[in-house]
C-alpha cells in the first residue's frame, strides 16, 4: 500500500514537472489593415483557451506582433521571435502567402509551427515537415465540401467563380474534385476587384442553376451584396470564408439562407464548443468566427502536449502534439499521417439568431473524415 | 443583350472611377500636388455614411454626412499639412501624404473597430429596372450613371461658368500673378482641396453601399483614380471624364470577353486564367499605350 502511494506520488509530481517546463509562444498575425479582423479573432481565441485553462497555462507565454497581412513583415518577425525571443512555437499567420513565406525557414530551425488558418497545398504534400502542423484545415478543405454539397443538393450546372490567385485556382480545384456535373462557366476575377456587374451579367446570361464563389474578405461582402440588388436568384454556395462571423454583420439581411461549408459553426453540438461559444460572448462581446475556434483549438493543443511533454524534448513533444489529446470545438479531430486534420465538414446555413444577429447554423455534413488530397506525396 | 449589359457596366464603372478621379485631377492639376491619402477621404465618406446612416436610418442624410465629413477632414489636411507641402518636390508630398493614409486609417480603426461595417442602399435605390429591350437592370447602377454625369456637368458649370472656376483655371496657369491681382490663393486652395475631398467623400458613401466598408477600401480605388487623371491628363476634368469611362470599358469588356476570345486559340482552363490576368493589366496596357501616344495624355496642356 506504501509503495503504491509513493508511486503514484512521485507519478504526480513527475506530471507536475512536466507541467511546469515553460514554453513560448511567438504569435504572427494580421492586426492592422483591412484584414485585421481576422487577425484579432485568431488572437482573441487563443488568449481565451490561455484564460480558461487556468493554472495548467501559467508556464505559457506568448508573444504577439502585426505581421500587417505583408510576407517581408512576417519574415521579419518570425525572424525576431526565432533569434531574440527564442519562440519554442510559432502560429497565428492567416494567410497562404504569408505561410508560405514564414513556415520553412522557422521549421528548419527546429522551431515547431502550428497553423491557426493558412493550409497551402505545398506544406500538406511534397514540403511537409515534422514541425509543422496544420490545426485548422487544408485549404481546398472547405472548396471540396462546397463540391459536395452542390452534388448533395442536386446542382447540375454551376457557374464558379474565384480571384486568380493561387488560393482561388486552389479553390475551383476543390469544388471539382467533389463536383463533377457541368460548368456553367469559370471565371477567375481580380484580387482585390470591388465591382462585380459584369460577372454578374454572365451569371445571369449562363443559365447555371446555382453559383460557387470564394471571394474572401472584402470582395465577398461586395459580391453578395450587388448579387442581391441584381435580381439575379440563382442559389449561391461557397466555403465559410465570405459568411464567417466577421463580415457577416456587414453584409446584412442579403445573406440569409445561403448555403456555405467550414468545418465548424457556432452551434455545433459538443461540450468543447458550448464552453467556447459561451465563454467568447461573454469575453469580447460577439460571436466567434471560425478562426476564433481554430486558434482556441490550437491553444489547446499545446496545453495537451505541453502536459505531457517538455518542449525542449522535441521528439517527445512532436509526439504529444501528434496524439491531438484536447477537446476539440469541432467535435472529432485527428491528424493524419501528413499532420493535418482529419475531420467533419459540415453544410451552414446563414440564419438570424435569438437575438437578430446574423450567424450561421448546422444544416447538414457534407464530408465526413475528409483529410486532404496531398497527403500521400508526403514522405515523412 | 449580353454585350450590351456589359457596355453598360462599363459606363457605370467608368462613372464611379470619374467621381474618385475628379477631385485628384482638380487637386493636381490647380496645385501640383500627388496627394496620396485622396483615397482616406473616400473611406472617410463611406464611414460617416455608415454611422449616420445607422443611427438616424436615413442613407440621405448619411450621405450628407458623407459629403461635410470628407469637405471637413480635407479642409483640415489641407490647413495642417497640405499647405507646407507646395513648394517642396514630389518626393516629399509622397512621403507626407503617405503617412496620411496610415493615420486616417490606424485613426478609423482606433474609433470604428476592423470588422466592415454595414451600409447598404435605401429602397428607393435598390432593386431592378426593365430596360427597352427587356434588360434587366440594377436601379443603383442606373443612379450611378446619371449622378457621374450630372457632377461632370456640374463642374464643367463651375469651371467655365462661375468666378471662383476662373479663379482656379487662373491659378492653374500661374499662381504668383493672380496673387499679385489681389486673389488670396491660399484660401482658394483650401476651398479647392475640400471640394476634391467633399467629391471622394460622395463617391465613398456611394459606391460604398454596394462594397465592404473597411479600413484600407480607398488604396485599391486610388490606383485606378491615379490611372485615370493620368490618361485624361492632369488637371483636365473633361480628360478625366472620357479617360474614365475609357478606362471602365476596358476594364468591363476586358473581364468578359478576353477569355472566350482566347479560348479560341487555346483550352478553355488556359483561357481563364490567362484572360483574367489580361483583363487586369488591360487598363494599364491602355495607360502605356496613351503615354506613348501623348505623353501629357489625352487632354493634358501640350509642354
Amino acid at each position: 500500500m506504501k509503495l503504491l502511494s509513493t508511486l503514484s506520488l512521485a507519478a504526480a509530481l513527475m506530471a507536475g514537472t512536466a507541467f511546469a517546463a515553460p514554453v513560448k509562444v511567438g504569435m504572427i498575425t494580421t492586426l492592422s489593415g483591412g484584414g485585421a479582423g481576422l487577425g484579432m479573432d485568431t488572437r482573441d481565441g487563443f488568449d481565451l483557451a490561455l484564460k480558461l485553462a487556468g493554472d495548467a497555462a501559467s508556464e505559457i507565454t506568448v508573444v504577439t506582433e502585426d505581421d500587417q497581412q505583408k510576407p517581408d513583415v512576417a519574415v521579419q518577425i518570425a525572424d525576431k521571435m526565432i533569434q531574440s525571443d527564442n519562440v519554442d512555437i510559432l502560429t497565428g499567420i492567416v494567410w497562404s502567402n504569408l505561410a508560405m513565406a514564414v513556415v520553412p525557414a522557422a521549421v528548419q530551425q527546429g522551431k515547431f509551427y502550428l497553423s491557426t488558418n493558412a493550409g497551402p497545398s505545398a506544406l500538406a504534400g511534397a514540403q511537409c515537415d515534422p514541425n509543422y502542423f496544420s490545426v485548422s484545415y487544408q485549404n481546398d478543405n472547405f472548396h471540396e465540401a462546397a463540391g459536395q454539397a452542390a452534388m448533395d443538393a442536386g446542382y447540375k450546372n454551376v457557374f464558379i467563380m474565384a480571384p486568380n490567385y493561387p488560393a482561388g485556382q486552389d479553390a475551383l480545384t476543390g469544388f471539382k474534385r467533389y463536383y463533377t456535373g457541368e460548368l456553367a462557366g469559370e471565371i477567375y476575377t481580380q484580387v482585390g476587384q470591388t465591382d462585380y456587374a459584369g460577372e454578374i451579367a454572365q451569371i445571369r446570361d449562363s443559365g447555371a442553376d446555382a453559383v460557387f464563389f470564394f471571394l474572401p474578405g472584402g470582395m465577398g461582402i461586395s459580391f453578395i451584396k450587388q448579387y442581391a440588388g441584381s435580381g439575379v436568384t440563382t442559389p449561391l454556395i461557397g466555403p465559410a470564408f465570405s459568411f464567417s462571423q466577421d463580415v457577416l454583420p456587414a453584409v446584412g439581411d442579403a445573406a440569409l439562407g445561403i448555403r456555405n461549408t467550414a468545418s465548424w459553426a457556432p452551434d455545433l453540438d459538443n461540450e468543447a464548443n458550448h464552453k467556447f461559444v459561451e465563454a467568447f460572448k461573454e469575453e469580447y462581446g460577439r460571436i466567434p468566427s471560425v478562426y476564433a475556434a481554430q486558434a482556441y483549438d490550437t491553444a489547446n493543443l499545446i496545453l495537451s502536449a505541453a502536459a505531457k511533454a517538455d518542449v525542449t524534448d522535441a521528439d517527445a513533444f512532436r509526439e504529444a502534439l501528434r496524439e491531438a489529446d484536447f477537446d476539440s470545438v469541432r467535435g472529432n479531430f485527428t491528424f493524419g499521417p501528413n499532420q493535418h486534420p482529419i475531420q467533419d465538414l459540415y453544410v451552414r446555413e446563414v440564419v438570424k439568431d435569438a437575438d437578430g444577429v446574423l450567424t450561421n447554423k448546422i444544416v447538414g455534413v457534407a464530408i465526413e473524415d475528409r483529410g486532404d488530397a496531398y497527403a500521400e506525396q508526403c514522405s515523412m | 443583350m449580353l454585350i450590351f449589359e456589359q457596355l453598360l457596366n462599363g459606363l457605370q464603372y467608368g462613372m464611379t472611377l470619374f467621381l474618385m478621379a475628379a477631385g485628384l485631377t482638380l487637386v493636381f492639376g490647380v496645385m501640383g500636388l500627388i496627394n496620396l491619402a485622396h483615397g482616406s477621404l473616400y473611406m472617410i465618406g463611406a464611414f460617416a455614411c455608415a454611422v449616420v446612416a445607422a443611427a438616424t436610418g436615413s442613407f440621405w442624410l448619411g450621405v450628407a454626412a458623407s459629403l461635410a465629413a470628407a469637405a471637413a477632414a480635407g479642409a483640415l489636411m489641407e490647413l495642417l499639412v497640405i499647405r507646407r507641402l507646395y513648394r517642396r518636390d514630389h518626393l516629399d508630398q509622397v512621403l507626407a501624404t503617405f503617412a496620411l493614409i496610415l493615420i486616417f486609417s490606424e485613426g478609423t480603426r482606433w474609433l470604428f473597430g476592423s470588422f466592415p461595417l454595414y451600409l447598404t442602399l435605401p429602397p428607393s435605390l435598390s432593386g431592378t429596372v426593365t430596360l427597352p429591350g427587356g434588360l434587366v437592370y440594377p436601379v443603383f447602377r442606373f443612379a450611378v450613371i446619371v449622378l457621374g454625369l450630372a457632377i461632370a456637368g456640374g463642374l464643367f458649370w463651375l469651371m467655365r461658368g462661375t468666378r471662383l472656376g476662373i479663379r482656379i483655371r487662373a491659378g492653374e496657369a500661374d499662381r504668383e500673378m493672380i496673387g499679385a491681382l489681389g486673389v488670396d490663393i491660399s484660401k482658394l486652395y483650401t476651398v479647392v482641396f475640400a471640394l476634391g475631398a467633399a467629391l471622394a467623400g460622395l463617391a465613398g458613401a456611394l459606391v460604398g453601399a454596394v462594397q465592404s466598408v473597411q479600413v484600407g477600401m480607398g488604396e485599391p480605388v486610388l490606383i485606378l483614380a491615379f490611372v485615370v487623371v493620368v490618361i485624361g491628363g492632369i488637371g483636365s476634368i473633361g480628360g478625366a471624364l472620357v479617360s474614365a469611362i475609357l478606362v471602365g470599358m476596358t476594364d468591363s469588356l476586358g473581364k468578359a470577353l478576353l477569355p472566350g476570345m482566347l479560348a479560341q486559340v487555346m483550352p478553355q482552363a488556359a483561357a481563364n486564367t490567362l484572360g483574367a490576368s489580361l483583363a487586369s493589366m488591360s487598363v494599364y496596357i491602355l495607360m502605356a499605350v496613351v503615354l506613348v501616344w501623348r505623353p501629357t495624355g489625352l487632354f493634358g496642356a501640350r509642354a
